[in-house]
């Protein structure tokens, strides 16, 4: 069966053209870049390129990146960075709806000692940035804020969360390993201190991410050993997965236009078919700035792993906010904080796009989508009242 | 994603005995939209009102959920109600050829609507668990869940359980805040009887062999893993007499409350192997 792919926050094809970037790089050009040897140096010639790929996609300079085996360890290295700059602050300022690379992270530092503020969103999954301004305070050392929420693709105002905390003399680190090739960024005329991405959300493989280190901004490396990526990440460098970043990110500066029209094109009309033939349900996140590409939305009285196994049926991959999906028993943490209804939270599927989706498949979801729905609030006690009333 | 069997996802795919008996002889109803799974269970019985003629179920909840309820139903059907109560919730989940450990609450809860529905018809008003009832038998242990120490008791005892996780797994309980996990371990050790007590309770008199040997095991089993939960670790150095030396690793080394955990080894050792151990963190 042929896979209709619409969950691209999980993560991403590969690019086909990224691929054949990174190919050579594993049985002819192997050449370690720290080599003297020409072999190793042309290795170098090329990380170097994708340096400046990675760097010109965040409006960054090339020196500003730092490369990583992952977002989650872009944003570990970022937090934990900021804690060993500034040693005698102990306050730590976060969101309730962040991933949990950086969430668990916080949470086990207040268990050792540091004081951390959790941001609440409000039903539409908004921060609130007086609560920001109220929580920062000369003992803060780092603020940790996502570009773009995952689960429903609410994007945050990070630019004027950053210039609030910059006032108080804070670091601001900001994972948007959502918003990388999504939404165009430009570090330049930025008051974000770091930043992390990760490519396999953007068609690269998956194993390699970035940092983003502003220029200027005192840094702790959190691998120590040799010298690479200037002292500030050891390691021999992943050479074909970065040379395979780059690429991606020279094609998502490319795609920029497309994801921001046809990719949004076919959510909004994907979001708009599936309002229109199913009766009570909602948007997860719809009075925010979302993502082009992220469509969050919940059906009252059933339950969201069975109508992804139904789905899945139809070749249609998506995910779910529900608790029996992820094997915790509870409901997505980004929904209970926006206060989303138990009746809605376990009904919840995510469909990410991305650019090579197609107009076909979103008519495949907008007609088998319905009959599932209508078929499992069927089965359900509480989903025939639904039915009784919408017919 | 999970590892279904085939003949979970037939029944969940082909659900067998959809809907409702509008003249049912007993009606069972478990679970609640706020836990996330529900069941309503009803069963007709012939005309001598001996064995069951008809099982239809309506189910809110995930794939295994709806499939252990079509099995419930196809398996009750044609037996007394005697018999009927005798299925266990271990039974049907092997009728599907098994369920993933963490789903095993979804035949929890087919055998307990049963229950429900049999003991209503027969003059017992019972009040399932969930959000809405709190007021039951019993002392309510999960908060979350809304869960009994009666019934989880009756789960742990038949399903051999032995640990939390597992607890969590069938019934749920623990599942969400989790602040009823010690409690839970509490009713684990009661109902598995005197032997778990007996392992756990401080030797009377102890050989300075095998005082080495119960602080080592008590490290293992007890404290390790509970510094690796926060990304920690000790390491064991020497110990001499009473003395037990101890150095901290990974991220327990140059912590802030080392201080802390250093009394926590002291005061498990001290309660599970004898009263006069000191604990001393070294280099090392």
């Amino acid at each position: 069966m042929k896979e209709i792919y619409f969950d691209n926050n999980a993560t991403t094809k590969v690019d086909e053209a990224v691929f054949e970037e990174m190919r050579p790089y594993f049985c002819e050009l192997y050449g370690n870049p720290s080599s003297m040897h020409f072999f190793g140096g042309q290795v170098q010639k090329k990380v170097d390129e994708a340096r400046g790929r990675v760097a010109a996609l965040l409006g960054a300079a090339p020196e500003e990146i730092i490369f990583t085996a992952c977002g989650t360890e872009s944003d570990n290295a970022a937090i934990r960075s900021a804690l060993e700059v500034f040693p005698e602050k102990r306050h730590v300022i976060t969101t309730r709806v962040e991933h949990p690379a950086v969430l668990t992270l916080c949470r086990n530092l207040s268990k050792r000692g540091y004081r951390v503020t959790e941001l609440n969103v409000d039903g539409e999954g908004r921060l609130d940035m007086n609560e920001l301004k109220n929580a920062v305070d000369d003992d803060t050392a780092i603020v940790s804020i996502m570009y773009a929420n995952n689960e429903t693709g609410v994007v945050f105002p990070v630019e004027e969360a950053a210039a609030i905390v910059k006032e108080k003399g804070a670091l601001f680190h900001t994972d948007a390993v959502q918003a990388v090739g999504k939404i165009p960024l430009d570090m330049a005329a930025s008051k974000i201190d770091m930043l992390s991405l990760s490519g396999h959300k953007l068609h690269a493989p998956k194993g390699i991410g970035a940092l983003y280190l502003r220029k200027g901004v005192p840094f702790r490396p959190f691998m120590v050993g040799g010298h690479q990526e200037r002292s500030r990440r050891a390691g021999t460098e992943a050479t074909a997965s970065i040379i395979a970043l780059g690429k991606a990110c020279e094609l998502a500066a490319r795609h920029m236009d497309d994801e921001n029209t046809r990719v949004k094109a076919m959510r909004d009309r994907l979001e708009k078919e599936l309002l229109r033939l199913i009766p009570a349900r909602r948007i997860n996140g719809g009075g925010a700035e979302r993502l082009p590409n992220t469509l969050s939305i919940a059906f009252e009285y059933v339950e969201g792993e069975a109508i992804l196994l139904l789905l899945s049926e139809k070749g249609i991959c998506a995910s779910s906010g529900s608790a029996c999906t992820s094997g915790s028993l509870e409901p997505s943490h980004v929904l209970r904080a926006m206060g989303v209804p138990f009746t809605c939270a376990h009904g919840s599927i995510r469909f990410s796009l991305s650019r090579f989706n197609t107009d076909e498949e979103i008519d495949t979801v907008i007609r088998e989508l319905p009959p599932i729905i209508r078929r499992l609030r069927e089965i359900s006690p509480f989903g025939r009242e639904i039915l009784a009333q919408h017919g | 994603m999970w590892d279904y069997t085939d003949k979970v996802k037939d029944h969940f795919l082909n659900p067998r005995n959809v809907g409702d008996i509008p003249d049912a002889d007993a009606v069972g109803e478990v679970g609640s939209l706020a836990c996330g799974d529900a069941l309503k269970l009803f069963v007709k019985l012939d005309e001598k009102k001996e064995r069951i003629v008809d099982a239809k179920f309506q189910t809110f909840g995930c794939g295994s959920a709806i499939a252990s309820s079509s099995a419930l139903t196809e398996m009750i059907k044609g037996k007394t109600l005697d018999e009927a109560l005798a299925v266990t919730n271990q039974e049907i989940a092997d009728y599907l050829g098994g369920l993933p450990e963490e789903k095993m609450h979804c035949s929890v809860m087919g055998q307990e609507a049963l229950e429900v529905a049999i003991a209503r018809y027969r003059g017992h008003e019972v009040q399932p668990h969930d959000h809405e009832h709190a007021e039951q038998e019993g002392e309510i242990v999960c908060k979350c869940f809304g869960l009994t120490d009666g019934f989880l008791k009756k789960v742990i005892a038949a399903n051999k359980l032995h640990t939390a996780e597992q607890v969590t797994h069938f019934t749920k309980a623990g599942g969400a805040c989790g602040g009823c996990i010690p409690k839970i371990k509490e009713l684990i050790a009661e109902v598995l009887g005197e032997h778990t007590e007996a392992e756990r309770k401080k030797p009377e008199k102890l050989t300075n062999l095998r005082k080495m040997q119960l602080i080592q095991d008590v490290l293992e089993k007890e404290v390790r893993p509970q510094l690796w939960a926060d990304g920690g670790d000790l390491e064991l150095i020497d110990i001499d007499g009473g003395n037990v030396q101890i150095a901290f690793r990974k991220a327990c080394a140059g912590c802030v409350s080392s201080g802390y955990t250093a009394r926590f080894v002291e005061q498990k050792l001290r309660e599970l192997v004898a009263d006069d151990i000191t604990v001393e963190e070294v280099e090392g």
